[in-house]
């Protein structure tokens, strides 16, 4: 499996994130967001969490509109995977891969801490390593991860079973407690949550593992 | 030539900045503020002749996430 990791100017989970994919098998590059378009050969695209353009305008805005995200979208268009952490989910609903948007946390507090999650569903590349309604603990730490998206959608989101994941316990005023999501193929996956950051024994808990693991097996596969 | 963006959210979308504004109101002995959204004003240098459709689809492809927020535009 070879993934590509984006990086832009103010990421600064990108390397965090090549580990854990880089330990779980996959072959990794990391593509400067300048470039305009992606190596040859690569499955999925990661775009890393971090304060991209120094979350100037929106978190996530101007990087959506750079030269790599055009290619981020044709890879997408052409059924590619993509995952989006943190900011990389705010890239992702700022590029429309993704419904709804991020809004400022709820009590206006930059969040850093472990927080439980629940697996809502097993059924994607990303989620198979887990069992639907399984709880497992990773960090968040954003200013911006209070997710909306209008009735409409979130009903397309549960009647589609596209929630990935929810808060055991809401942390930041998300609708519906959604901590992470997936695109209409499912191929296409954005959370808050740092699985990066909960991928091996040293990181105090390995509840991440299985998201990579499980990405690089199926997609090596396929 | 000048033109003003001013980008809010949507109303329906809670707006946690403007209600931390307002409890703050309140705290100072401002009685009487039922509601504050907070917004963002852009203000844009444009060459002569630069249409306000123009300006629209700056708000449309980046200046507003026009999920959430609204945008209006002033000329002139």
């Amino acid at each position: 499996m070879h993934a590509a990791v984006l990086v832009f100017p103010g990421s600064n989970c990108d390397r965090d994130l090549a580990v854990a994919f880089e330990r779980a098998g996959a072959r990794v590059s990391m593509v400067w967001h300048k470039e305009t378009g992606l190596p040859d050969g690569v499955d999925l695209v990661a775009v890393p969490g971090g304060f991209s353009y120094g979350d100037y305008l929106r978190c996530g805005a101007i990087a959506a509109n750079s030269p790599i995200c055009g290619a981020l979208k044709k890879h997408v268009e052409r059924g590619g995977f993509a995952l989006g952490i943190c900011n990389g989910f705010q890239v992702l609903t700022e590029t429309r891969l993704l419904p709804g948007a991020l809004r400022r946390n709820g009590n206006l507090k930059y969040i850093c801490k472990p927080v439980g999650l629940r697996v809502e569903t097993a059924d994607s590349a990303f989620t198979a390593g887990y069992a639907a309604g399984q709880e497992i603990t990773v960090p968040i730490a954003h200013h911006d991860g209070n997710y909306y998206a209008d009735d409409e959608t979130l009903k397309a989101l549960n009647d589609q079973d596209r929630v990935a994941f929810r808060y055991a316990d809401n942390p930041n005023g998300s609708v519906q407690d959604i901590a992470g999501l997936l695109s209409e193929n499912r191929r296409v996956l954005g959370m808050m949550p740092h699985p990066e950051r909960m991928a091996e024994p040293a990181h105090g808990g390995t509840d991440g593992q299985a998201m990579f693991r499980a990405l690089t097996d199926q997609l090596e596969t396929a | 030539m000048k033109a003003r963006v001013t980008v809010m959210l949507k109303n329906g979308v809670l707006d946690p900045q403007g209600e931390a504004v307002r409890h703050a109101l309140g705290s100072l002995g401002f009685d009487g503020v039922e509601g504050v959204r907070q917004g963002k004003v852009i203000e844009l240098e444009l060459a002569p002749g630069t249409t306000e459709d123009t300006v629209v689809q700056m708000c449309e492809k980046l200046l507003a996430n026009t999920v959430i927020e609204s945008y209006r535009v002033e000329m002139g």
